[in-house]
């Protein structure tokens, strides 16, 4: 008996020192280093929607994103998170040439929707934003009535012929937006008398009229209130069926909640892709760890 | 240098995010202080014949199982305040796995006090003791290792405590022929010895939480389940 007792005790006054080291991050330090245009993950799709390689885009002398490369599949949601600054942002405008109208930024590097370039000087940028739609921080309806928000892009597109067919149109985008019952008795009605969450529902319904491909989106839930954006992200999940959705998002929960990927930016760095799952239990790297377990931001 | 806790799980922005985070650890570890107490108060009650000890281990379940509330409370709290991710997550969501594991461990400790209480006064079994603590001292050297490789964020001894679960239950085949040959050999013994062998199936059952600790320690330090997977696969898992 006094074998066990003895044996026991001295073992366990060991394990009462708590100044131990921990023996798994002595063994192997945890890399913080970023190679320039290295991703861990699986930045890579078979079925490409957006081809992204070499992504680098500079505001005047300064480089906002450092090459990035990235596939996006056809129907995926992809979140895009970071810390402010990072160019998550900066990124997403890249993918409909948002970024153009800004004279000092140059975008270098190959990026092709549907295997053709984005870049093109021959391209239609107009046309390219109709199937590459945008939902802004902020919603921005037209100072008009909400009938008309939604059929403006389908007029200056000329996607119907006729009144019923407009009208068609509008139903069925307010009907995805999941807006449809709440405003089909007042069309009428100004936009702007709307509340937030439908304002910003009624952007997407705006955006979906023209049977865009891709909708990214710039964290459109940012100014909405929980129940405006659980709306918003049922409705995501919703239109990822028919829609690629790429999405930046302060909120790191939105981004576990509504994405099938997760890509980390950080100081214009694509440092990690992957599944979202993984990305929230166990990201591969320790920039993505310190950054979504809230230890920099 | 920072302690542990800093380096690993103290270098939140929100410094109130630390301290739960390191109150959940803390708690954890003097509740498993606790119970490895109990297991190693009722094996000496048993062997000592000592009905006094066993009614105390017995008596001090109920500790175990309120802390057990505690900290699942505490546990459920952070998830609730923080929606912790990545490591911290793994951190919460062990502890409330790990929890359950020490209250069965408290559990089989009691069991053990009843069995103990029950031979102090029908008298000792004649058979068995030397079995018993044997695999005590094994089981309880499992759990004293487990709850130093979760304090410790080491993978490496997790996985040897995996390894030890397979000699226990070796041991406790070996044991349980031995006092069934007993029992065949003069059946006057039988009820005592079944007592016996409900203590080492206790002990055999500690072994199993200890490993359960063990496989959590390994999800918490390398993000990976290696819960019944093969051991090529955990150390797989543990070398990377």
């Amino acid at each position: 008996m006094s074998t066990l007792n003895t044996s026991i005790s001295t073992e366990q006054t060991q394990r009462e020192a708590p100044e131990l080291a921990p023996a798994a991050v002595q063994d192997k330090p945890e890399e913080t280093a970023i190679e320039y245009g290295q991703t861990v993950g699986t930045p890579f799709a078979d079925d490409a929607k957006f081809r992204l390689r070499d992504v680098e885009v500079y505001y005047g002398e300064s480089q906002a994103i450092k090459g990035v490369s990235l596939d996006i599949a056809r129907n995926e949601v992809i979140a895009f998170i970071g810390p402010s600054g990072c160019g998550k942002s900066t990124f997403l405008r890249c993918l409909n040439r948002m970024n153009d109208s800004i004279d000092i930024c140059r975008v270098k590097g190959s990026l092709e929707l549907d295997g053709q370039d984005l870049y093109d000087p021959r391209r239609d940028v107009v046309e390219l934003r109709a199937r590459v739609g945008m939902v802004f921080q902020k919603p921005n309806p037209f100072p008009k009535s909400i009938y008309d928000n939604v059929a403006y892009g389908p007029r200056i597109h000329g996607l119907a012929n006729r009144k019923s067919e407009l009208d068609d149109i509008v139903e069925d985008s307010l009907r995805k937006a999941g807006l449809w019952n709440e405003v089909k008795d007042r069309l009428d009605a100004p936009a702007t008398g709307m509340s937030g969450g439908q304002q910003q529902r009624l952007c997407i319904a705006r955006t979906i009229a023209v049977s865009p491909e891709v909708v990214l989106m710039d964290e459109p839930c940012s100014a909405l209130d929980p129940i405006a954006t659980a709306k918003v992200e049922e409705l995501i999940a919703e239109l990822s069926e028919s829609y690629t959705i790429i999405i930046v998002t302060h909120s790191m929960q939105q981004a576990a909640r509504v994405s099938h990927r997760t890509a980390y930016f950080h100081l214009g760095n694509l440092v990690e892709v992957n599944a979202t799952d993984k990305v929230f239990t166990a990201p591969e790297h320790k920039l993505t760890e310190s950054y979504i377990t809230g230890r920099f931001g | 240098m920072p302690t542990q806790k800093d380096e690993v799980y103290g270098d939140h922005i929100s410094h109130q995010f630390n301290e739960e985070l390191a109150e959940l650890k803390t708690e954890f570890l003097k509740m498993g202080g606790l119970v490895e107490q109990q297991l190693m108060d009722s094996i000496q009650a048993l062997i000592e014949n000592d009905g006094q000890l066993a009614d105390d281990v017995r008596g001090r379940d109920k500790v175990v199982d309120k802390m057990e509330i505690a900290i699942d409370e505490e546990a459920t709290k952070v998830i609730a305040r923080r929606q912790p991710t990545a490591r911290d997550l793994r951190l919460v969501v062990s502890v409330i796995k790990m929890v359950a594991d020490l209250e069965r461990v408290g559990d089989e400790s009691k069991k053990i006090a009843k069995f103990a209480m029950g031979l102090s006064q029908e008298g000792q079994a004649p058979r068995g003791y030397v079995e018993a603590r044997h695999i005590g001292n094994h089981v309880a050297s499992m759990l004293h290792d487990a709850l130093d490789a979760f304090a410790r964020l080491d993978s490496e001894q997790a996985l040897r405590v995996m390894k030890e679960d397979k000699r226990v239950d070796e041991e406790y085949q070996a044991a349980t022929r031995t006092l069934l040959t007993f029992m065949m050999e003069d059946s006057r013994n039988i009820s005592r010895c079944m007592s016996v062998m409900w203590v080492l199936r206790a002990l055999e059952r500690v072994g199993d939480h200890a490993c359960n600790i063990a496989e959590n320690v390994i999800f918490m330090v390398k993000g990976e389940d290696v819960r019944h997977a093969s051991m090529e696969r955990a150390e797989e898992v543990v070398s990377r």
